[in-house]
C-alpha cells in the first residue's frame, strides 16, 4: 500500500525506533558492567583458554578434566549436539516417511494406528517423553545381568555396548569408494529411470556395491574387532552409547517422526488426484507413477516444512540438559555457572544455534529460488 | 478400483497381525494398570505411608497410591494447603476462557475485555493480599496453574507485540523498522527456548539497575512473552499476506488512514484467517512451558518430576508420568480438535463466520 | 470550485524500466463525464489510480479539486474524502455487513454520528436499489449486488468525483445491466465521473468525452459520437474494430 512514506516523517519514526532499541541496549550494558564489576567477574572470551574442571562423560575427541580448556569442552558440546542431531534427523525422516505413508494406507487398522501415533506424540510435551524414555533406559538390568539380543551386543542400564570395528587406514579408501559409488549410482539411476526391464534399473545401483568391494579386495585391510567384555561391574571395550544418549535420541526421533509423518502425508495428499489418474491413463504402473510423477511434486511441498522440522530437532536437542546428556547447552550452562560469565555463555549458545538455523534458512531459500525458476 | 485377491489377503494378514499385537499390548497394560494395581497403601505407626505393598507389585501392577498421596502437590505445588481452592478456581477460569475463545459465537471486541478481566482475576486469586485474601508469594505457586499462567499470559501479552512486529515487517518505506522486525523474529526463532529461559533467569538480573529485583517466575514469563511474540508475529504475517490487496486499496480510497484501515479492515480479516494456526501455536506454547523445569520453576512437569524423586516413592515414575500425560493430553488434544473444526468452518467461503443480525 | 475537477500536467510514470504514463495532460471539468478506453496495458487504470494516489506519479503534476497531489498525509486524506472509487473486484469488506460497509468511512473519516451515517447509507442503498440487503453480508450477495453496494459505499462519502475502474469487467453478463443502470442514473444527476470501461454503449449514452489511450499516451479524445463514428488515428481505428468484432 502506498503508505504516506513522506521522507521526514518516515525518518522520524525510524529514528525513534532505533533510538528506543539503542537506549535499552545502552541501559542494559551500563547496568551489566556495574554488576559484573561489583562481583569481580571478568568479561570477554578469555575463559575459553582457561582449564575446565568439568567432568564430561562422553566425547568424540580426547578430553581431560581440569587440563583441557573450556574452549575444548564447548567444542565437545557442539560435537555431542551434532552426534544426536544428525542421526536424529536421518532416523526421523525415515520413520516419518514410513508412518506418513502408513497414514494413507488402504489398510484401515494401519492407517488408524498411524493417526493415533501422530496425535498422541504431538499432544504430549517433548520433555515428558524424554523423561519417560530416560526412566525406561534406567530400568534396564545392571551390566551383570545385561540383555544380549545379539552376540557381542549388550543392553544394560549403563547403555548399549556393541563390538567396535577398529578403524584401519584402508577403510578411508573404502569410505571414499562408497561415496563415489553412491554418486555414480545417482547419475545412472536418473538415466535409467524410464528404461524397461527391472534388471536394468536395478543395475544402476551396482556401483554402490562394486566400488567398495573392489577397493576392499585391492587393499585387503585387516579386520579387527574390539569385543566388549564384562570386567567387574561394567563393560570394557567395544563402542558404547550411554543411556542418556539413547534416551535423547529415542525421544527426539519418535517425537519428530510424528511431525514428519504429517508433513509427508500432507505433501502426498496435496498432489492432485488427477496426477495419479493421468499417470495411470498413460499406462504407467502404480510404482512408476509414484516415483516419477507424484513424488517429485510431493517433495516440493514436503521439503520446506521438513527442513524447519530438522531445525526444530536441533533446537529440541537442547533439552539434553534435563536428562544429563552433555550437549552444548549443558556444557555451556556448567561453564557459565563456574566462570560467572553468564552473558558470554548465553551469547555463545545463541550464536551456535543461530548459525545452524541461518545456514538451514539460506539453503532453504536457495532451494526455493531454484524451484521458482523451474516453475517459470 | 477393487484390489486384487493377493492384495486383499495381504491387507487382511497385516490387519490381523496388528490387531493381535494391539490386543496383547492392551491386555498387558490393562493388567498392569487395573487388575494387579495397588490403589492405596496402609499408613505405618508414624502416620507415614508404608510403600511395601507397592514395591512388591513393581513390574506387575501399577502403584496408584503414589497419585493419591501426591496429587495435590503435583497439581498445586507448594501452595498452602488450606488455600488451594484459589488455584483450583484459577484453573477453572482458564478452562472457561479457552472454551469461550474457541467458540466463534463470542468473537467480538468484547472478548478482549473478558480476557483482561480473567487475567486480572487470576492475578488477584493467586497473589491475594486484597479483598480479604491471604497473600501467597509467587515462589510458593506451582503445578498446573503455573503452566496455564505461563502459556496464557505469554500469548495474551505478546499479542500486541506480535501484531506490531508483523505490521512492521510489511511497512514499506520504513526500512529500519522492517530490519528490526526481521532481526527480532529470526533471532528468537533461531535459538532454542532454553537459551531464552537461561537469558531471562541468569542474564536479566545483570541488566537491571541495582536494587530492582524480579522474581523468578516473572523472569520466565518475560522470556515466554519474547518467545511467543516472534512466533505469533509469523502467524499474523501469514494472515496479512493472505489478504487480497484490494482490501487495503478500498480502505485507502475511502480516506481511512493507515492505522484506521489496519484496525478496522485489515487486522480483523487477517486474524480471522489464521485462528487455527494461532490455536496450534498456543498448543505448542502450552507444551513448551514444561521447559521451566530446567530453570527450577515449579510448573506441572516440575512438580510431577519432584514427586517421583522422594525416596519413599522412588521407582514409580511411570505412574506419575501417566498422570501428567493425561493432563497435558486432555488440554492439547481438545484444543487441537477444536482447531481442526474451526479450520474446516473457516474454509467454507459461502458461510459467513458471524451470524448476520 | 474554480478550475477543473481533475488536472493532469505532463504526468509521467515508470514501473521499473517500463514507461507506463508518457506525458499525460488532461483536464476533467466539474460535472463532466469522461470515459477512458484503450487496449490492455495502455495505462488507463494506472492513470485513474494516480488520481487518488493508489499509484504515485514520478514526473509532472496532478491537481484534484484544487489540491495538488502529494504524500502529505492530511492533504492526501482531504483528497481521498472527495474522490470515490469503485473497483473491478468490488473490494467490499467481507467481515462487515452491507450497512457497516457503507457507514464505516462516513463515521471514521467524515466524523458523522452513527444514526446520521446509517440514514445516509440507507438513502444511497435505496438509490442503487438494494435497501433490503442492508443487514446481509457481502458473501451472501450476487456480483451485481456487491458492485452496487460498492457504488453506494463510495457515494456515502458524498465525493465530488467518482472514479470507476472497469466496474463491470468481473461481472457475469446478466448482471452488467443493473450496474450500468446505476452508473447512468448517477451520471445524469451531474456527478463528475471518470470511468475506465469497455462498455461502449454506456459511453455513447452518457459520456461527455471519450479519451482513447494506447501505450501510455492519450492518442485521441472527443465526444462519443465523433470517436466512434469518425476515428482519426489508425490505432483507435484498429481498437474499435477489435471491440466491435467482439460484439
Amino acid at each position: 500500500m502506498a503508505v504516506a512514506a513522506l521522507r521526514p516523517r518516515a525518518l522520524l519514526w525510524q529514528a525513534l525506533a532505533l533510538g528506543v532499541v539503542a537506549g535499552v541496549i545502552a541501559v542494559f550494558s551500563i547496568n551489566a558492567a556495574h554488576h559484573l564489576a561489583a562481583r569481580h567477574i571478568a568479561t570477554g572470551f578469555g575463559f575459553l583458554s582457561a582449564a575446565a574442571p568439568i567432568p564430561i562423560g562422553e566425547s568424540l575427541i580426547s578430553y581431560t578434566p581440569s587440563v583441557s580448556t573450556y574452549g575444548r569442552a564447548l567444542l565437545i558440546g557442539v560435537l555431542n549436539t551434532l552426534k544426536v542431531a544428525i542421526p536424529g534427523c536421518l532416523l526421523a525422516t525415515l520413520l516419518g516417511t514410513l508412518v506418513g505413508i502408513a497414514r494413507l494406507s488402504p489398510i484401515a487398522l494401519l492407517a488408524r494406528l498411524a493417526a493415533l501415533y501422530v496425535e498422541l506424540l504431538r499432544d504430549l510435551p517433548l520433555l515428558l517423553q524424554l523423561l519417560f524414555w530416560y526412566g525406561v533406559f534406567q530400568t534396564l538390568p545392571a551390566p551383570r545381568q545385561a540383555m544380549r539380543p545379539l552376540p557381542g551386543v549388550f543392553l544394560s542400564n549403563r547403555g548399549l555396548r556393541i563390538p567396535d570395528l577398529v578403524w584401519q587406514p584402508g577403510f578411508t579408501g573404502v569410505a571414499f569408494a562408497l561415496l563415489g559409488g553412491i554418486a555414480l549410482s545417482f547419475f545412472l539411476a536418473r538415466r535409467t529411470a524410464l528404461a524397461p526391464g527391472l534388471a536394468v534399473r536395478l543395475g544402476a545401483f551396482l556401483p554402490v556395491l562394486l566400488l567398495p568391494a573392489a577397493t576392499l579386495a585391492l587393499y585387503r585391510p585387516a579386520f579387527r574387532v574390539d569385543w566388549p567384555a564384562l570386567h567387574g561391574f561394567n563393560f570394557q571395550g567395544g563402542a558404547s552409547l550411554s543411556p542418556e544418549y539413547a534416551a535423547l535420541l529415542t525421544g527426539l526421533v519418535l517425537y519428530t517422526t510424528s511431525y514428519v509423518a504429517e508433513i509427508v502425508r500432507g505433501g502426498l495428499a496435496a498432489v492432485a488426484r488427477g496426477q495419479w489418474e493421468a499417470g495411470a491413463a498413460l499406462g504407467l504402473p502404480r510404482g512408476a507413477v509414484l516415483r516419477l510423477i507424484v513424488l517429485p511434486q510431493a517433495l516440493r511441498l514436503i521439503i520446506p516444512p521438513l527442513t524447519s522440522q530438522y531445525l526444530n530437532l536441533v533446537k529440541n536437542s537442547s533439552l539434553a540438559v534435563a536428562i544429563g546428556y552433555q550437549d552444548l547447552v549443558s556444557i555451556a550452562d556448567t561453564t557459565l555457572n563456574q566462570t560467572g560469565q553468564a552473558i558470554e555463555g548465553v551469547a555463545l549458545i545463541m550464536a551456535v544455534y543461530l548459525s545452524i538455523s541461518l545456514t538451514i534458512s539460506l539453503a532453504m531459500n536457495f532451494y526455493n529460488a531454484r524451484l521458482a525458476r523451474q516453475a517459470g | 478400483m477393487r484390489s486384487s485377491l493377493p492384495v486383499r489377503i495381504f491387507s487382511a494378514a497385516v490387519t490381523l497381525a496388528l490387531a493381535l499385537i494391539l490386543l496383547d499390548g492392551l491386555w498387558h497394560f490393562f493388567s498392569w494398570a487395573i487388575v494387579h494395581a495397588v490403589w492405596s497403601v496402609p499408613r505405618g505407626a508414624d502416620g507415614a505411608p508404608d510403600t511395601d505393598l507397592c514395591r512388591a507389585a513393581i513390574g506387575r501392577g501399577a502403584c496408584w497410591a503414589v497419585i493419591g498421596e501426591k496429587f495435590r502437590f503435583i497439581l498445586f505445588g507448594f501452595y498452602p494447603h488450606a488455600l488451594q481452592w484459589r488455584p483450583a478456581i484459577v484453573v477453572a477460569l482458564f478452562v472457561l476462557l479457552f472454551a469461550l475463545s474457541l467458540n466463534p459465537r463470542f468473537w467480538r471486541p468484547a472478548l478482549v475485555a473478558v480476557w483482561l478481566a480473567v487475567l486480572a482475576l487470576v492475578a488477584v486469586l493467586m497473589w491475594g493480599g486484597v479483598f480479604g485474601l491471604d497473600f501467597v508469594a509467587a515462589d510458593q505457586w506451582g503445578g498446573l496453574p503455573i503452566t496455564l499462567i505461563l502459556a496464557t499470559f505469554g500469548l495474551a501479552l505478546s499479542f500486541p507485540l506480535a501484531i506490531l512486529v508483523a505490521l512492521g515487517r510489511r511497512a514499506s518505506g520504513l526500512p529500519m523498522i522492517r530490519w528490526l522486525a526481521v532481526a527480532y523474529v529470526e533471532l528468537i526463532r533461531g535459538v532454542p527456548l532454553i537459551s531464552l529461559l537461561f537469558m531471562a533467569s541468569v542474564m536479566l538480573p545483570l541488566f537491571l539497575p541495582e536494587g530492582i529485583d524480579i522474581n523468578k517466575l516473572l523472569r520466565a514469563q518475560l522470556a515466554f512473552i519474547l518467545f511467543a511474540g516472534a512466533y505469533l508475529a509469523e502467524v499474523v504475517r501469514a494472515g496479512l499476506q493472505a489478504l487480497p490487496r484490494g482490501q487495503q486499496e478500498a480502505a485507502a480510497a475511502l480516506g481511512l488512514s493507515y492505522w484506521q484501515a489496519t484496525r478496522l479492515v485489515i487486522l480483523p480479516q487477517a486474524l480471522r484467517h489464521v485462528i487455527p494456526m494461532l490455536v496450534n501455536t498456543f498448543i505448542g506454547f502450552f507444551k513448551d512451558t514444561s521447559l521451566v523445569l530446567i530453570i527450577g520453576i515449579f510448573d506441572l512437569m516440575t512438580t510431577g518430576r519432584t514427586a517421583t524423586l522422594e525416596p519413599r516413592w522412588q521407582g514409580f515414575g511411570n505412574e506419575v508420568y501417566l498422570l501428567l500425560a493425561a493432563i497435558y493430553f486432555a488440554f492439547c488434544f481438545t484444543m487441537a480438535r477444536i482447531s481442526r473444526l474451526l479450520e474446516r468452518r473457516l474454509n467454507e467461503p459461502h458461510l459467513p463466520i458471524e451470524e448476520p443480525a | 470550485m474554480s478550475g477543473p475537477a481533475i488536472r493532469f500536467e505532463d504526468v509521467h510514470k515508470w514501473y521499473g524500466r517500463v514507461h507506463v504514463l508518457r506525458g499525460i495532460s488532461l483536464d476533467v471539468a466539474s460535472g463532466e463525464r469522461v470515459v477512458l478506453c484503450g487496449p490492455s496495458g495502455s495505462g488507463k487504470s494506472t492513470l485513474l489510480r494516480c488520481i487518488n494516489r493508489l499509484e504515485t506519479h514520478e514526473k509532472g503534476r496532478i491537481v484534484v479539486d484544487g489540491m495538488a497531489l502529494s504524500d502529505e498525509p492530511r492533504a492526501l486524506k482531504a483528497i481521498r474524502r472527495e474522490v470515490g472509487m469503485v473497483f473491478q473486484s468490488f473490494n467490499l469488506f467481507p467481515h462487515l455487513s452491507v450497512l457497516e460497509n457503507c457507514t464505516l468511512a462516513p463515521i471514521r473519516v467524515r466524523g458523522l454520528g452513527r444514526a446520521e451515517a446509517e440514514a445516509r447509507a440507507m438513502e444511497y442503498l435505496a438509490r442503487v436499489r438494494i435497501p433490503e440487503q442492508a443487514g446481509k453480508y457481502p458473501a451472501q450477495l450476487s456480483g451485481g449486488q456487491q458492485q452496487r453496494v460498492a457504488i453506494a459505499r463510495a457515494l456515502c462519502m458524498q465525493p465530488k468525483i467518482m472514479l470507476f475502474d472497469e466496474p463491470t469487467s468481473a461481472l457475469d453478463p446478466e448482471m452488467v445491466r443493473e450496474v450500468l443502470d446505476v452508473m447512468v442514473e448517477l451520471a445524469e444527476s451531474g456527478m463528475t465521473m471518470l470511468a475506465v470501461t469497455h462498455e461502449m454503449g454506456f459511453a455513447r449514452q452518457v459520456a461527455d468525452r471519450v479519451v482513447f489511450m494506447d501505450q501510455g499516451e492519450i492518442v485521441e479524445s472527443g465526444p462519443p459520437g465523433e470517436i466512434f463514428s469518425a476515428p482519426r488515428s489508425p490505432r483507435l481505428k484498429s481498437f474499435l474494430s477489435q471491440i466491435l468484432h467482439q460484439h
